[in-house]
């Protein structure tokens, strides 16, 4: 059972400090949306306010045909897995699981059904009659999502569940929690400040900034088409190189970028009248900037730190005229600190910002 | 270093020398001294021949002694659980942080701090006849003023009653300690299980606090068998000793009557009974715990 919910101008003040403000979102039953956002940006307060933890100040929000702002949090038909697991200390793996359906006296024959069709779903039937305190970080996790799947909730709402695992257990609980969402096809709110779990998780992902939703949309489209300089800058590792525009020029079909780094740069922008230079940022990731085998002549960057990672090398480097830029160089490149490298960009990869933060893309979006 | 660390460990010992001093000077020697004391025949001229258990031998007979063991018994089966409940009942209601809870919260530990004197001068002035608080209202209420301080079976109570407003600070606030290490999240969790507030309280709160429970009810137990200023004070162990406990015994054979090696002996079977009971609570809700 999944349900689509409705978050519609919802507003979040603690007295005169507001959190959130107007939020509205549509998700769609058995999605999979991930709130992402650095702490402090009110998704933690966002998913609390649909679990019903959190008053809404102003603002609906509906799961399926139902309001529910105005429900106590066990009438919302959501079941929420915590940060911190919350297990009850005291009661076993399976009094954990039950607890919530013996309060709405479900028959016990169902309980037990429930509870082992969770626990096998997950792999900890073995461990039923234990209490959490003799159980791994992992295996607590596990328990926190079957006490979630038993209630057959109309949706998941996951609050950084994997936050306070080491990371090879987080990579491996986030291919499960996905094949899990494949399996029950329920609808998911997972809320995160690690964009790898956002970009690997997520149907949909939405980026909070600063009380407010900064985009909506696929992984992809976030990574590809940021849309304003915050999310640019937020999404993606290394982060996003910011160099100042001097002036631009449009000619025809693109335009003419002036930087003092980078020299003057051609590219397919159709940028709006209104736009100015003036403040305005370029924008490109480290996979977008080639290093040039010696010899070949491009724009000369200084290098400071080398991180070989392997299948890739991040060069990070000062250009000319001081700005720091990050380029991603091959596996087996040598460069070193002190180094004089010539690098290329792909200048259909560029984005411009402007003043006001909001994204222009180099394909003429 | 490890060497260093190694031939300084007894010198580290002198960090609790003057602890350990203390506590051996009056508590431990005293201790000892008293089961020599209940074996030897002692009065005001000093310590006497060895006379074995005879000393409990007659405690044990004395019916004073029973009647001053089955007040005290009484009055711990009495004041005990009233001070555990009215104390995590307190800490319930004011487990919150508001100026309101903060200022009764200070108002229910202010009796603590008083001396025995102080809180059995405002208790007999709200149960002596005439013109205490409780015979006004008794009498505004058109009903026969009971003398709670002479009566038989009152007059224990009464002593119960002012304990208990006494000695409610300390449980209320070691329970409130407890209940602010219970994780929030698991009301949250309780609540998005549509637990109810009774559920919440006795699959939650209680479970998380057993130990403190176990805690306060052992501390009450071993403070509430040591009763003594209180109806010393109020009742003077009357009427006709139905309100003496057992430190009054004590205090009474061996400080009025002299006859020091019977009050030590009385005061060792205390000792003992504070024990056992102490043990006894201590089994039984380990036990709950573990089943």
């Amino acid at each position: 059972m999944s349900a689509s919910i409705e978050i519609a101008n919802v507003t979040k003040r603690y007295g005169t400090l507001s959190v959130l403000d107007d939020i509205s979102l549509s998700i769609k039953p058995g999605e999979f949306v991930v709130f992402l956002g650095p702490s402090g940006c009110g998704k933690s307060t966002l998913l609390r306010m649909i679990a019903g933890l959190e008053d809404v100040t102003q603002g609906t929000i509906a799961v399926g045909d139902q309001r529910i702002d105005t429900l106590p949090p066990g009438k919302r038909g959501v079941a929420m897995v915590f940060q911190s697991y919350a297990l009850y200390p005291h009661m076993t793996v399976a009094q954990n699981m039950s607890f919530g359906l013996e309060n709405i006296k479900v028959p016990k024959k169902e309980i037990v059904r429930r509870v082992r069709f969770a626990a096998e779903t997950l792999e900890i039937a073995h461990l039923l009659d234990r209490k959490p305190q003799k159980l791994s970080g992992g295996q607590r996790q596990r328990v926190a999502i079957g006490r979630a799947i038993v209630k057959e909730p109309k949706a998941f709402l996951f609050d950084e569940p994997l936050s306070n695992l080491d990371a090879a257990l987080r990579g491996r609980t986030r291919l499960e929690l996905a094949q899990l969402h494949t399996r029950l096809g329920s609808t998911m709110i997972f809320v995160t400040h690690d964009q790898v779990e956002a970009m690997t998780l997520a149907d949909r992902i939405v980026v909070m900034h600063n009380r407010k939703i900064e985009q909506i949309g696929t992984p992809i489209a976030i990574y590809r088409r940021p849309a304003t300089r915050f999310v640019a800058g937020f999404v993606g590792s290394p982060a996003m190189n910011f160099i100042p525009v001097r002036n631009i020029s449009q000619n025809g079909n693109g335009a003419s970028i002036d930087t003092a780094g980078l020299g003057t740069l051609d590219a397919a922008f159709r940028l709006p009248a209104a736009f100015s230079s003036e403040g305005a940022t370029l924008g490109i990731r480290a996979e977008d900037i080639s290093v040039l085998p010696a010899g070949q002549p491009g724009i000369p960057l200084i290098v400071e730190v080398v991180e070989r990672l392997g299948d890739r090398t991040l060069v990070y480097g000062r250009l000319s005229d001081g700005t720091r830029l990050t380029a991603e160089a091959d596996g087996r490149s040598e460069a070193s600190a002190s180094d004089r490298l010539e690098i290329a960009l792909d200048t259909s990869a560029i984005h411009l910002f402007g003043a006001d933060g909001v994204a222009h893309h180099a394909d003429g979006g | 270093m490890a060497e260093s660390y190694r031939r300084s460990h007894w010198g580290h010992g002198l960090f609790v020398l003057p602890y350990l001093t203390v506590f051996a000077a009056l508590l431990v020697f005293p201790l000892f001294w008293s089961v020599w004391l209940s074996l030897h025949k002692v009065d005001l001229f000093g310590s006497g021949r060895f006379v074995g258990l005879t000393n409990y031998a007659r405690v044990l007979a004395d019916p004073v002694f029973l009647q001053a063991l089955r007040n005290t018994v009484v009055f711990v089966a009495l004041s005990v659980p009233t001070l555990v409940a009215l104390g995590l009942f307190c800490a319930l209601a004011l487990n919150r942080t508001t100026r309101a809870t903060s200022f009764l919260r200070g108002l229910f530990f202010s009796s603590s701090v008083l001396s025995v004197a102080t809180v059995t001068l405002i208790w007999r002035f709200v149960f002596i006849p005439g013109d205490g608080l409780i015979p006004m209202i008794f009498g505004q209420l058109g009903l026969q003023p009971i003398n709670f301080l002479s009566t038989a079976g009152w007059s224990l109570l009464s002593i119960g009653v002012a304990t208990v407003w006494w000695c409610l600070g300390l449980p209320m606030m070691l329970f409130l300690a407890a209940l602010q290490q219970i994780p929030a999240d698991l009301y949250e969790a309780a609540a998005l299980d549509n637990a109810s507030r009774w559920r919440m309280l006795t699959r939650i709160t209680l479970p998380s606090i057993a130990r403190t429970v176990m805690l306060v009810t052992i501390i009450q137990i071993v403070m509430q068998f040591q009763l003594f200023g209180q109806a010393q004070l109020m009742t003077n162990g009357g009427p006709s000793g139905t309100s003496r406990p057992l430190v009054m015994y004590i205090y009474e054979v061996g400080f009025v009557r002299w006859d020091v090696g019977k009050g030590a002996a009385a005061s060792e079977l205390l000792f003992l009974i504070i024990l056992c009971a102490a043990m006894v609570q201590y089994i039984v809700s380990n036990r709950k715990a573990e089943g």
